[in-house]
């Protein structure tokens, strides 16, 4: 099997390059794509990638795989292989620290400004904030994500404006907030997102649906932002 | 909160209704003109008997007004992720704005025949 590797060492390369590794990888086995990275960094361990749980829980090795953004730990070989070759680039978009290892400053600025965390302004209870089943199936959908980025980096708009729009991630949070039983800050959440960048700079072209490895739907979330923002301004 | 002084309406559910609505008026003015030329004899005397009526000058100025605001929106949104330089991105944005205001003083013109 041929893999072709996205490498780029900012200290001794003057321009990214690809590099073409041939695997071994026995028959009638379906290896996940970080075991593959894993076998190549025995043979060159200069190869850099980030990883941690290698279980699709920590969020760490997002890239694209043969053009299609994904986790490399929950991605079947026999998923993205095409013609026996697999090709690994860092996730678009984004500034590359090193090899497949990208700059996400923008991604986490975007997600700060959602104000991911829960706003109330009522006394504390003694014991919890009571929210009921119903209230609390609305987050069903919208929790989930684990901030990998796949879908924000597969997003055009994005890519061309990393620095105004939040991208899906940083709007699905958003939401995950809005809809909130508990949350008592929905007017100046909406506030800050009315402007034709924060939430409108979405087309609803659906790359982040189709790639988010949660199988969570992003550009549904927007729809409820701007339902949201359409009802407070009419 | 971004801040933009360019764009349409200042908010951007301002703008994206703006699109939303003015594709409403284009789509159902398309509508009517590619019905009458399919239900009726297009020649000079029903083509200018249709524009003698006052709601259909309506309609068209209606029409001409949401060709204006929707592009608007779009052109602004295109050169917004395409022209980065402020310069060159201001100027296409103006020139844009320019050809929008001709067309529109223009089919004024031509529909109350001044």
């Amino acid at each position: 099997m041929l893999v072709s590797l996205y490498r780029y060492n900012p200290e001794t390369d003057n321009a990214p390059y690809m590099q073409d590794v041939e695997l071994d990888i026995p028959e009638g086995k379906d290896l996940m794509v970080l075991d593959v990275l894993n076998l190549v960094k025995e043979q060159d361990p200069s190869m850099a990638y980030r990883r941690s749980c290698r279980e699709g829980v920590c969020g760490s090795d997002g890239m694209n795989m043969n053009g299609k953004n994904g986790l490399a730990c929950i991605t079947p070989l026999s998923e993205v292989l095409k013609k026996n070759k697999l090709v690994v680039r860092p996730l678009p978009g984004l500034p590359v620290i090193r090899d497949l290892v990208v700059d996400m400053s923008l991604f986490y600025k975007q997600y700060e400004q959602v104000m991911p965390y829960l706003v109330n302004d009522n006394p504390a209870p003694a014991i919890e904030r009571y929210q009921s089943p119903e209230d609390r199936e609305k987050l069903d959908g919208l929790y989930e994500c684990i901030l990998c980025a796949c879908c924000s980096t597969a997003c055009p708009s994005f890519w061309w404006n990393p620095e105004k729009f939040i991208g899906p991630a940083g709007l699905l949070q958003a939401y995950r907030f809005l809809a909130d039983s508990r949350d008592t800050a929905q007017a100046e959440r909406l506030a800050n997102l009315d402007d034709p960048f924060s939430v409108f700079r979405c087309r609803g072209i659906m790359n982040c649906v189709s790639v988010c490895p949660k199988g969570l739907n992003p550009t549904r979330a927007i729809g409820h932002i701007r339902n949201l923002l359409l009802q407070r301004a009419t | 909160m971004v801040d933009s002084v360019t764009n349409l309406g200042r908010s951007g559910v301002f703008d994206w209704m703006i699109q939303r609505v003015t594709a409403y008026v284009l789509a159902l003015y398309a509508i009517f003109l590619f019905g009458f030329i399919l239900t009726s004899d297009v020649n000079y005397e029903t083509w200018s008997a249709l524009f003698d009526q006052t709601w259909f000058r309506i309609f068209t100025l209606l029409a001409l007004l949401s060709i204006g605001g929707h592009a608007w929106v779009g052109l602004w949104t295109v050169t917004t992720d395409y022209i980065k330089p402020t310069l060159p991105r201001f100027l296409v944005q103006a020139f844009c704005g320019l050809v929008m205001f001709v067309y529109l003083v223009w089919g004024i013109q031509i529909l109350w025949g001044l």
